[in-house]
């Protein structure tokens, strides 16, 4: 898989006249990323932070050449909005929203793969590459800093909470990506590997996991299946979770004997991953495999 | 949300798939009325959301209404699996030839609906998949192709020693099950077992439909059923009213944190340093001080909580209002527990201040904050 962004990453941000479209927008500006245009039907002419807004996606790439979009629109029409920027020719689509149904998600994942789109999400953090100084989301960014490590994480402030560790340790991170907390995302973990493995910036990856589903198990498999070149340390949230019950995203959840905890931390390490106890640990278990 | 057996057989024969002649009762009285009208004998199934149901005593028959009453007189008001039986359903017994199992998910890796069959129905679907992967077909529908009913055959053409007509007869209603999927926005519809009865008919002897919760705007006619949560705890019921991600567990300290990983990465860690976490609540992003308040209030009247341990990051989410929520809720409940307040981010300074000021511990550090709010609780466990 290509880099989700780069140095050439142009973003429009669908939704960008609404209080949370504004203050990320804002935010993404002061990071230095190369926010062109905004997006919100039916307001085009205004300006947010000095950045024209249009009533189509299709505009924005014919008049600023936007690339990569964020979308911060509410769940029902948040798939029409994807749609609208897969069908533009987008390279990356990042959808921040959560609670989008799930045969929405499917049929515009299955969109995306037919066009060539990177799909972020749905519901996640989004991305950002500190060394490139380029934010696709609405993480805080003072917890991250320029560095080696790559991150890849189904959760929002777990993954504030594990970057900024890295951060404190002088490590820094290359690119650090949500996957999404829904149960049907358009990356997986096995992906970003990939996409880390060619990554010249990262020397280093962690994976941030929860229970539900079997996307770390997946990636253990790939771990060994690739002799992944570069090391992996790994979290696992939820190791105290009920069974079939929804641990706050829609896609933690255990359901008969698939999704536990014990399942993915033994099938990473059995690939040789480190899984860490608890977030505090990864730096120090990182630094000793770099 | 999961419907109810009878509910998902109201919504399967609006899609041409047969179910028994059957009515839904809530007294004896009702089942010895119902077993009359269908004038054979019939089987009396507890309305309850568990898997499991049969084994657990939740399916009697019954040969004539007298007994009808009196099954029905033992079963309402008994409990399956902790779950109060307040509903039965009264349905002619089949006879049976054969068992299939028709079924479409979710598969996450694949990003995909997935339509399962097999011609072992009748059994534990998973124990199937474990022990004999191959006696179950699988087919990946492609969005926008959906499922057709030549697709459906070429999934049943492997079975062995089904004729024809048995296969164009399961491959309708697996293709059937699949228009239910669409338009209830279903994340699972299962029929188990789909009998064909000694005289040829395919029969949908039982019925799972979980609706996708998210999705629920479209379907206004189940919105606000509460009904249908009767997995939920008192307090996960409380909860949900309040909008709030809770989930009930057994030990002494409540958590609370914005963000679902953060949240379990917090009950681990009190796991890990030997305390018991009693709940997982997810305030999400960006919660206003009202949440945060109704959210304390809930976890601390729960008995069984000595203390409480507040995590939050924040981003979206400001420190100070988080503080203030905390505050307001302190000064309205009675029987106070001890709180320990972890905050990092978004107006951080202005938070740590008001919660000092408000005598409430507060820590930057997440295992600190753990560890204090273990102290408080009366120390770890082992």
């Amino acid at each position: 898989m290509r880099n989700i962004v780069d140095e050439k990453t142009v973003v429009v941000v669908q939704g960008i006249t609404g209080n949370e479209g504004r203050f990320h927008a804002e935010a993404m500006l002061k990071y230095g990323t190369k926010v062109a245009a905004g997006v919100t039907p039916g307001k085009g002419g205004q300006q947010v932070h000095g950045v024209p807004v249009y009533n189509t996606v299709a505009e924005a790439v014919r008049l600023h050449g936007v690339n990569t979009s964020m979308v911060l629109v509410p769940a029902k029409f948040a798939p029409a909005a994807v749609n609208e920027s897969i069908d533009a020719g987008l390279r990356t689509v990042v959808v921040i929203t959560e609670s989008i149904p799930q045969k929405d998600s499917i049929e515009f994942i299955a969109r995306a793969q037919r066009q060539g789109t990177i799909i972020v999400g749905p519901n996640t953090p989004g991305t950002i590459a500190p060394p490139l100084k380029v934010k696709v989301g609405i993480m805080p960014s003072h917890v991250f800093s320029p560095g080696a490590v790559g991150i890849a994480s189904r959760s929002g402030t777990l993954v504030y909470e594990i970057a900024w560790h890295i951060t404190e340790a002088r490590l820094g991170q290359s690119l650090c990506t949500g996957i999404g907390g829904d149960p049907v995302t358009g990356l997986d973990f096995v992906m970003v590997l990939e996409m880390f493995r060619k990554h010249e910036g990262t020397k280093g990856v962690v994976l941030v996991g929860e229970v539900g589903g079997r996307a770390e198990e997946l990636a253990a498999e790939y771990i060994v299946d690739t002799k992944y070149p570069k090391p992996v340390v790994a979290y696992i949230a939820g190791r105290s979770a009920p069974p079939e019950k929804r641990m706050g995203h829609a896609g933690a959840i255990v359901v008969g004997n698939v999704g536990t905890a014990k399942s993915k931390v033994e099938a990473l390490t059995e690939a040789g991953v480190t899984v860490a106890d608890k977030p505090s640990d990864i730096p120090r278990l990182l630094k000793a495999r770099l | 949300m999961k419907l109810f057996e009878f509910e998902a057989k109201n919504v399967f024969r609006k899609y041409g798939i047969a179910t028994p002649i059957g009515r839904v009762v809530g007294s004896p009285a009702e089942a010895k009325e119902a077993a009359r009208q269908i004038g054979r004998p019939v089987v009396l199934k507890a309305q309850v959301l568990v898997g499991g149901r049969g084994k657990a005593g939740g399916i009697q028959s019954a040969n004539d209404p007298g007994e009808a009453e009196s099954v029905a007189a033992r079963l309402i008001g008994s409990s399956i699996k902790g779950i109060k039986v307040n509903t039965l359903l009264v349905e002619e017994k089949l006879s049976i030839a054969a068992q299939y199992y028709s079924g479409i998910t979710i598969d996450r890796q694949a990003r995909r609906y997935v339509a399962l069959a097999s011609a072992d129905g009748g059994v534990d679907i998973e124990e199937v998949a474990a022990s004999s992967p191959d006696r179950i077909a699988r087919y990946w529908i492609e969005p926008g192709d959906g499922l057709t009913r030549t697709a459906a055959e070429s999934m049943m053409a492997g079975f062995a020693g089904l004729t024809k007509d048995d296969i164009g007869s399961l491959a309708s209603v697996t293709a059937a099950l699949y228009k239910v999927v669409q338009d209830y926005d279903a994340e699972l519809v299962e029929i188990n077992p789909l009998l064909k009865t000694t005289s040829g008919e395919y029969v949908a002897a039982d019925a799972r439909l979980i609706l996708d919760d998210n999705a629920l705007f479209r379907h206004p006619e189940f919105e606000g059923k509460d009904n249908a949560r009767v997995d939920d705890t008192p307090w996960e019921a409380r909860a949900r009213q309040k909008g709030l991600a809770y989930v009930d567990l057994e030990g002494s300290i409540g958590i609370i944190g914005n963000g679902a990983g953060l949240v379990m990465a917090t009950m681990d860690l009190v796991n890990h340093y030997g305390g018991s976490a009693a709940n997982f609540l997810d305030i999400g992003g960006g919660a206003r001080p009202e949440v945060i308040k109704d959210g304390l209030i809930l976890v601390m009247s729960k008995a069984g909580v000595k203390a409480v341990l507040i995590n939050i990051l924040g981003g979206i989410t400001r420190c100070d209002l988080v503080a203030q929520g905390v505050i307001e809720a302190l000064n309205e409940i009675a029987d106070k527990k001890p709180v320990v307040v972890r905050m990092m981010g978004t107006n951080e300074r202005e938070g740590m201040l008001m919660l000092g000021r408000a005598g409430v511990g507060v820590y930057s550090d997440m295992e600190a904050a753990a560890k204090e709010a273990i102290r408080l609780s009366g120390g770890p466990a082992r």
